[in-house]
């Protein structure tokens, strides 16, 4: 009787794991952007190797700063475009693709994989079923030279997700009351398996979502059990058949099991200056805003611009909006389906995949005591630019409708 | 790598990866003195002024949580920092830690009892730690004898560079 992760690291350690155990595992995907990216080469030529073990296994995306707003980024990007070309990488993303985690879903993940990425938010892709982590430099080149690295293999805990939310509320509102439930530091070593009860009233963008801000739950790891929604998501995105895919033992032991009705979850924000600092917008709703950011890893995905769109359309907006699709693809869609068109007209400013102001980069970058409400996934003092700035994380309907009325506000109060 | 001995800074729960460092300085630079000028600042922005080699840091639950920069632990052993010790650690930030060669110890109900200032003694090895100031010990969690490894080759690339030359 065995949880999903037991499962994946039993498989890819050829051992039969139990919670707690250090095991030695294979790779199966291993992922750096253009800022790790360049750490990670650094690291391999400090040991005097440029070897990739496995060059089918290794996919790279530029996303933290591009198109370089600086000389240092051109720099580092060049850098890292000369490693991919020196080892012919067949998985190379440059400059267009968008952001890695969203483009390591849209065309690489596998449920039941174990994937590691040199960035945190590594916990997207466990939204496929995959056994996601993020590490750090040193490690992720360990990987890419050997193929293999070492983990812990984390306690199990079942979340069940029951029922329909409700109009507007997302993933993002799910991770919000999850933190508001549990803080930030609940489930350091665990590893969450979510089982949705009614698999299509919990779409593929969300799901997303709430892997994404796994990290923030700082879970080992977070992954959701593969149904029907994830083959339909795969086979539509890649022209591929899903073979037969790995789910827990019914009877697998749990350290500890939590239903959340989803119905009942309300519109969330996260108050500066931690993701656990969670209030509901009605509490908020005198807060004056000065810029929105829709957009990021977190949530700039088809089904957010969709909602921002249907929430802006014919208004105009009171603060600064930065729009930015995670990705080219989704990017493309949005052109396609007015949504990118709906937001021009509301006065957005719309850009391509990548992670932008989330991380204070650029195309945004908060100033001294301005006010931030953004759909991305980390208020930290200092995250998004000045640390005299506030930000506040909340999904995307409820920053449409903040920049619709210059100040936090529900939907409901704008339309 | 034998016993550290050193004047604690004492933090609180869930200190993350950006008031560490900021991404500012992370995208700039791998520069480990540019990057000690500014560990911390998030939380005292003189902290990189007070802090000496030699010191430890002492913090509560979750420590390091957020990116998985290694500039992180980078920073705060480039400003000098001896180790960290705290009630437990996120989880990229630990391995981070150790592969870049900055002792890292999880001891339980150690921050409710140690105090800006006091002198701690720890026994990596033994997985000791002392409070030589108010006359407490505490024990650590045992490190994993690879992770040992890696810390006493003074970290990752160290130690693949061995693996590399023996193969």
């Amino acid at each position: 009787m065995k949880t999903l992760t037991e499962k994946i690291l039993s498989r890819a350690s050829g051992t039969d794991v139990s919670p707690g155990d250090v095991i030695e595992v294979e790779v199966d995907l291993v992922a750096f952007h253009d800022l790790t990216g360049y750490h990670v080469i650094e690291v391999m030529d400090k040991v005097g190797a440029r070897k990739v073990s496995k060059p089918e296994n290794l996919v790279v995306a530029f996303d933290h700063l591009v198109p370089p707003p600086d000389v240092k980024s051109a720099e580092i990007q060049q850098a890292v475009r000369s490693f991919a070309r020196e080892l012919k990488l067949p998985n190379f993303h440059d400059v267009g693709y968008g952001i890695l985690h969203q483009v390591l879903v849209e065309r690489y993940v596998m449920p039941g994989q174990v994937v590691v990425v040199a960035d945190s938010h590594a916990s997207t892709s466990g939204a496929l079923g995959a056994f996601a982590q993020g590490m750090g430099a040193s490690d992720v080149a360990a990987i890419v030279m050997t193929g293999r690295t070492w983990l812990t293999v984390p306690q199990p805990f079942k979340l069940v997700l029951d029922g329909e939310p409700r109009q507007w509320i997302t993933g993002k509102e799910v991770s919000l009351e999850l933190l508001r439930v549990f803080k930030a530091d609940y489930f350091v070593g665990t590893s969450i398996e979510v089982f949705v009860n009614e698999p299509s009233k919990f779409p593929m963008d969300y799901r997303l979502t709430v892997a994404n801000m796994g990290i923030e739950m700082n879970a080992d790891s977070l992954i959701f059990i593969p149904d029907e929604v994830t083959r339909s998501y795969i086979e539509s995105m890649r022209n591929v058949k899903l073979s037969k895919v790995e789910k827990p033992d019914p009877g697998a032991k749990y350290v500890d099991e939590y239903t959340l009705q989803l119905n009942n979850v309300d519109f969330l924000v996260a108050a500066p200056s931690s993701v656990d600092n969670v209030k509901s917008v009605r509490e908020l709703s005198n807060v004056e805003v000065d810029m929105v950011f829709i957009g990021s890893c977190t949530n700039g995905r088809l089904s957010d611009l969709e909602i921002a769109a249907k929430i802006m359309r014919g208004k105009k907006v009171k603060t600064r909006c930065i729009v930015i699709p995670a990705s080219w693809s989704v990017f493309k869609k949005a052109l396609e389906l007015g949504y990118i068109q709906t937001l021009v007209e509301a006065g957005c400013v719309v850009t391509y995949g990548t992670c932008g102001p989330c991380i204070g980069g650029h195309f945004g970058v908060a100033g001294p005591n301005e006010v931030v409400v953004s759909t991305s996934n980390r208020n930290f003092v200092g995250r998004m630019g000045s640390p005299q700035s506030k930000v506040y994380l909340s999904g995307p309907a409820v920053a449409a409708a903040t920049a619709i009325a210059g100040r936090i506000a529900e939907p409901g109060e704008v339309l | 790598m034998n016993v550290i001995r050193g004047r604690v800074w004492r933090f609180g729960d869930n200190v993350d990866t950006d008031v560490i460092i900021p991404f500012k300085y992370k995208a700039r630079t791998l520069d480990p003195k540019e990057l000690a000028q500014h560990v911390m600042e998030g939380i005292d922005p003189e902290f990189p002024k007070k802090v000496k080699p030699g010191d430890i840091m002492v913090a509560g639950r979750n420590f390091g949580c957020g990116s998985s920069r290694e500039q992180a632990p980078l920073a705060i052993k480039a400003a000098g920092i001896a180790a960290v010790v705290a009630e437990s650690f996120a989880r990229i930030f630990f391995r981070n830690a150790i592969n870049i060669g900055l002792p890292v110890l999880e001891v339980k109900g150690v921050s409710e009892k140690t105090f800006e200032g006091d002198v701690l003694e720890i026994d990596l090895a033994q997985g000791v730690v002392k409070n030589l100031t108010r006359g407490l010990t505490f024990k650590a969690t045992p490190i994993p004898d690879m992770l040992m490894e890696i810390l006493r080759k003074g970290g990752l690339v160290n130690y693949l560079k061995e693996r590399r030359l023996s193969q």
